[in-house]
């Protein structure tokens, strides 16, 4: 009942504050559009402004269909390493402790806060051609998969912890104290109340992985058809002024995050209703 | 017991290997021949130049963004009209899109035969100079005070704004006095994850910049620049000073942080 009170909140029946309602209305409305709609208005008219045909002819020139089939695979493994990793990772975070736990937890905002650029210099530093490992993937589809890793790190962490955290260990004991392995314990209990915020986790990472640019241009050598995804392929065509090329391929682009977003707010969605 | 220090040792490695080692060893050829030569390669007058528009940009970036981030979650937390369900989704829209098909949205809007490209003849140059930057720094940073804010005002209610209301406050003073100081470290987290990703920013200020030396290069532009005219000290040591900046970031984000999950 109190909750139902708080999320209806009573009309306030005076006028100056409607009309300065109205008038913060206007002005967050127009900055949203003048930032974000009409430039992305100006990419979509731009992509079709020769028709139909030449979208599609320049969306399916060999070379941008390899580079989105790269992307769309790279992203997908890295996505899946997160699954397991990142779930992995916030296990640890909150059900273990040890010494410096703390410097952990602070450590996975890392990638969040260190430029793009920087994360790729810094991965070529160990893994590029002067590596003291001596492991050189440079210019390689792994270095590619290593940068997305590094850069999507926080999300399935971010996402899975607060819900561990919260997770009520009874149930777990109930299970254990029932004769129930560890393993048992996880897959039928701990999993399947993790899983709407693992999911919804690796569909940020995913297209993050989808539109990285500065972690992937100084790695991945951006050699065509082997190393090149899609926002270099992008970037690669504005240099040598192709605009319908990199128009078409950015709209591809801009309808896959569109669906993932989607996809993301079906999981929150789910998420709240499981939650009840 | 035995899985517990497998599991715990095979994360630490893995966070060891893709983030630790990498970013130390960063700092180990920075300095690899003494501190003077990478002091020097960042004090040149383009290295000094990229810092200052690179905090020039963030500043105006923050400004927009808290103020516009603010309003537009409490625009969606307290109004009623419809139509929020789509500004949620533009709000998210600069997590899940590339940076580099944000700025040529903007080359395409902003350019010749664009439709905002006529300002260049009256003389207002937006493509290739400092607002451009501004416009695409913003797009790429808009969701953040605005995702930390919206939970706090959800949670606080409206209780105490509809006292101060019953109490002869106007709108401006309910909001300044009630319901300001409550959301006030969620925008302060906010401020930061804009922050630290506005001077991070490269992708779309790539596109947007031309990347004239000492005049549209940013921290991140000069990085790429002497990594690929071969100045490698000057390369490191710039991320260095970036990577330093990061570690700022990180600190304050584990002060200002919220209870539940990251927010970004």
């Amino acid at each position: 009942m109190a909750s139902n009170a708080a999320a209806a909140p009573a009309p306030v029946g005076r006028a100056a504050p409607l009309a300065g309602r109205a008038l913060g209305r206007g002005l967050v409305a127009g900055y949203l559009t003048l930032i974000v709609l009409i430039p992305l208005a100006a990419l979509t008219w731009r992509s079709l402004e020769h028709g139909k045909g030449s979208f599609w002819d320049a969306v399916s020139q060999p070379e941008a269909v390899a580079a989105l089939k790269l992307t769309v695979v790279a992203s997908l493994v890295v996505a899946a390493i997160n699954a397991v990793v990142g779930t992995a990772i916030a296990w640890v975070l909150v059900r273990d402790s040890f010494v410096g736990k703390g410097v952990v937890n602070s450590v996975i905002d890392l990638p969040f806060a260190l430029p793009t650029i920087v994360a790729g210099l810094v991965l070529l530093t160990l893994y590029g051609p002067d590596s003291p490992l001596g492991i050189n993937i440079a210019f390689t589809r792994t270095a590619i998969v290593f940068a997305l890793l590094f850069v999507t790190l926080p999300f399935v962490v971010r996402a899975v912890q607060p819900v561990l955290l919260e997770l009520d260990r009874e149930m777990e004991e109930a299970a254990e104290s029932l004769g129930a392995r560890p393993l048992a314990v996880f897959r039928r209990i701990v999993f399947p109340n993790l899983l709407p915020a693992i999911l919804s986790g690796v569909a940020l990472a995913f297209a993050r992985a989808i539109g990285e640019f500065g972690s992937l241009v100084l790695i991945s050598g951006n050699l065509p058809y082997k190393t090149e995804v899609s926002s270099v392929y992008i970037f690669g065509r504005i240099q040598s002024q192709d605009p319908g090329a990199a128009a078409a391929m950015s709209v591809v682009l801009l309808l896959i995050s569109l669906a993932i977003l989607l996809l993301i707010g079906a999981f929150r969605h789910w998420r709240v209703k499981h939650a009840r | 017991m035995l899985a517990r220090y497998a599991l715990r040792f095979g994360v630490l490695g893995y966070l060891a290997f893709l983030l630790l080692v990498p970013v130390g060893m960063i700092f180990y050829r920075t300095f690899e021949h003494g501190f003077w030569p990478a002091w020097h390669a960042v004090t040149t007058p383009a290295a000094r130049h990229a810092l200052w528009l690179t905090i020039l940009i963030a500043a105006i970036t923050v400004a927009c963004n808290t103020v516009f981030g603010v309003a537009l979650a409490h625009w969606l937390v307290r109004g009623r009209s419809r139509g929020r369900g789509l500004v949620n989704a533009i709000i998210d829209l600069p997590l899940a899109l590339s940076p580099v098909v944000v700025g040529l949205s903007l080359v395409f809007l902003y350019g010749t035969g664009g439709w905002f490209g006529g300002l260049a003849d009256h003389g207002i140059k937006i493509l290739f100079a400092l607002p451009a930057m501004v416009l695409a720094t913003i797009f790429v940073t808009i969701p953040f005070v605005v995702r930390e804010v919206v939970p706090v005002l959800r949670e606080i209610g409206t209780e105490q704004e509809q006292a101060a209301e019953t109490l002869g406050a106007s709108g401006f003073q309910v909001f300044r006095r009630v319901t300001l100081p409550a959301i006030r470290w969620g925008v302060a987290y906010g401020v930061v994850l804009t922050l630290a990703r506005a001077i991070g920013e490269f992708g779309a200020v790539s596109v947007v910049s031309g990347r004239i030396e000492g005049q549209t290069q940013t921290m991140t532009l000069f990085v790429s620049a002497q990594y690929e005219n071969f100045d490698y000290v000057g390369a490191y040591a710039a991320a260095v000073v970036l990577a330093l900046i990061a570690f700022a970031a990180v600190v304050v984000m584990k002060v200002f942080r919220p209870k539940e999950g990251a927010g970004y």
